[in-house]
């Protein structure tokens, strides 16, 4: 029991850290990414847009995505959120804080991504260089251009080494304009996430803290009843085996000694340890058959009512207590059928 | 007993050193976020003064707010304040302590940002730059004010064709780069100075409240630790019982060798003692509430307790 204690105690303290620490190292990663990342402006009028408004929206929401992915507590809040009613009233109220809990979390390495891209500014200059307002920061007296040759001429800014502009608007002067912008963009964007995160658990203090407690103990109770339950059902499997093949064993020994007409050896009492576990089967070619016999015929996964003497064979407690478990009525719990 | 005591000096001084943890790790953030953030001072009139104040101060407000989102205590304080008196008074003491060891926390990061700012020198640069006088400047003296203010907004960007070889450009970026230094080096004394008059006059006044009040926030802050240990600890038996009683009723003589019969004699009181006879979900729903709406009173005698457990048993 206090085993038990101390591997789940584990396991719920470091359950919050794991997810948290999860959380880090996409954010690290995202930031790695951006500045590992070769970003390549095509420097075409309509192609620009494209691919800076891409570059900075797509990436956010595949990362939003994998951090769905890695939080192993999604399977948990699909399996809450499908299961048949049955006996246990669902709560939304717990399902809504188990999503919350992982959105949230999911949400912090694509705002990163657009922090970054934002403060860089090589995103927004390169998707919105055609917009750059001309008549205040360019050479006014530069002969008109027609617009479609304006927006080509324009297109060039983050392309230094082809820009042909230089009369018309200077390609530093552009660049820090639209830089500046993004860099705004962007602080005014970190300050709104947290300010929103700050909001968000600031408040929940001040109205509904009694909801948020019972939400919370459920979850982790959900939690740690699907591992119990898991643990539960893997110590019964084993016990369940152990039996089984007992059964095999001495099923194989009793047709064995009927067929060579040899009664049933029984171990006489003082006999060691190791002749009992040796099960009557005692030469080469009944082990033989032992082993012919369990991969062309498994038993049934059904085993019999204890015909054993309590101290015979293996664990001899164990044939006791698992005495009319039949695989059926296994069955009928949440896992799949298992052929007869 | 012993193994509880163990863990409670470990919360106890664990809570404030990550606290101060956090807010150095904070602190590091804001110098390496400003190192790494590539500056680029637009040199347009209008947008200069914009841009400098802008990353003078917009930054500092998100690093305060993180300060305040990464640290435990605020959350514990604003329940402590929020919630309902119930049978438990609040000690209005004990809150502004709180409240202001937090903030004090939270207001180290972002003075670190502004600081580093104002000694570095390129906010205050591009911020002031068209607010200098000309006259002083034998570049800048006689051209036109248009002239002058677009001249002057190019300053803070040495590359620029129209600065590359001005000398007097040189001038009023180092006139202004002294004082954004001497700004910075003041503030960062007068603040030094205030927390030492802090520290030194603070047990001049009010001593044994503020032990009062220091001794009751770390409580609160145990408390609340504790609360989410036990329950824990409570849903883990909770889920426990409940397994097994669905096991049970599946096949009656089937029990897993580790809650075998011998056992069960003597577990059967700890686990007793420890879920209060709470197994079904409206009775921990009503506990919870009860936690909420009536905090226990501040007295641990042995009667108090049993009253307690039994007002508990619904």
């Amino acid at each position: 029991m206090d085993k038990f204690r101390m591997i789940f105690q584990f396991l719920q303290s470091n359950q919050e850290s794991f997810m948290n620490g999860i959380c880090g190292i996409m954010a690290l990663a995202s930031a790695q990414m951006y500045s590992a990342f070769d970003f390549n402006c095509p420097c075409l009028p309509h192609y620009n847009l494209a691919y800076g408004l891409g570059i900075l929206l797509v990436p956010p929401f595949i990362l939003f995505l994998l951090g769905f992915v890695l939080n192993n507590n999604v399977s948990m809040l699909a399996e809450e959120w499908r299961r048949p009613q049955g006996q246990r009233e669902k709560d939304p109220a717990v399902l809504r804080y188990m999503f919350c809990s992982m959105a949230q979390r999911a949400m912090i390495a694509p705002a990163v991504w657009v922090s970054v891209t934002l403060l860089d500014g090589k995103c927004i200059t390169c998707a919105f260089c055609t917009s750059v307002p001309v008549e205040t920061l360019g050479n006014t007296s530069h002969p008109g251009l027609s617009q479609g040759e304006m927006k080509r001429v324009l297109a060039r800014i983050p392309c230094k080494e082809i820009y042909n502009g230089q009369e018309l608007i200077a390609n530093e002067v552009a660049v820090r304009y639209l830089r500046c912008i993004s860099q705004a963009l962007g602080w005014c964007f970190i300050l709104l996430m947290t300010t929103l995160a700050f909001l968000v658990r600031s408040l929940r203090p001040c109205f509904t803290q009694a909801a948020f407690l019972k939400s919370r103990y459920w979850s982790h109770y959900i939690d740690i009843e699907r591992k119990l339950f898991d643990e539960t059902c893997a110590e019964h499997a084993r016990s369940f085996a152990k039996v089984c093949i007992q059964q095999f064993f001495e099923g194989m020994s009793t047709d064995l000694a009927s067929a060579h007409c040899h009664p049933p050896r029984k171990a006489p009492a003082d006999v060691g340890e190791a002749a009992e576990k040796l099960l009557g089967i005692t030469d080469q070619g009944t082990m033989n058959t032992a082993l012919k016999s369990w991969h062309r015929c498994k038993p049934p996964l059904h085993l019999h009512p204890p015909a054993l003497p309590s101290g015979n064979g293996w664990g001899g407690g164990q044939a006791n207590l698992l005495p009319q478990i039949c695989c059926r009525t296994l069955c009928s719990c949440h896992f799949t059928q298992i052929p007869p | 007993m012993d193994r509880f005591r163990m863990i409670f000096q470990y919360f106890q001084s664990n809570s404030e050193s990550v606290m101060n943890g956090i807010c150095g790790l904070l602190a590091l953030a804001s110098v390496k976020m400003y190192t790494c953030f590539d500056f680029s001072c637009p040199c347009l009139p209008r947008y200069n003064m914009a841009y400098g104040l802008g990353i003078m101060f917009v930054p500092p407000i998100a690093l305060f707010l993180c300060g305040l989102i990464l640290n435990r205590q605020s959350l514990v304080m604003l329940e402590e304040w929020r919630r309902p008196q119930g049978c438990r008074k609040k000690d209005l003491a004990v809150i502004r302590y709180m409240c202001s060891s937090i903030m004090q926390r939270a207001m180290i990061a972002p003075v670190i940002w502004i600081i580093v700012t104002l000694l570095d020198g390129k906010c205050l640069i591009c911020a002031f730059s068209s607010s200098v006088d000309p006259e002083k400047f034998v570049g800048f003296a006689n051209t036109s004010l248009v002239q002058v203010q677009q001249l002057l907004a190019k300053v803070p960007c040495k590359d620029d064709e129209l600065m590359r070889n001005n000398t007097s450009r040189k001038a009023v970026s180092r006139y202004l780069r002294c004082w954004s230094q001497a700004l910075g080096w003041s503030i960062l004394l007068i603040l030094i100075i205030a927390a030492f008059l802090a520290c030194w006059l603070r047990p001049c006044f009010n001593q044994a409240t503020l032990l009062q009040a220091r001794h009751w926030s770390n409580y609160i802050d145990i408390e609340q630790k504790i609360f989410e240990e036990t329950c824990c600890e409570h849903s883990r038996l909770f889920a426990h019982k409940c397994i097994l009683h669905f096991f049970e009723s599946m096949r009656r003589e089937m029990k897993l060798h580790s809650f075998s019969l011998p056992r069960e004699g003597e577990g059967a009181e700890g686990e007793e003692n420890l879920l209060r006879d709470i197994t079904d979900k409206d009775q921990v729903n009503k506990l919870l509430k009860m936690w909420y709406y009536e905090k226990p009173p501040l007295n641990v005698n042995q009667c108090t307790l049993y009253k307690f457990s039994q007002h508990t048993d619904v």
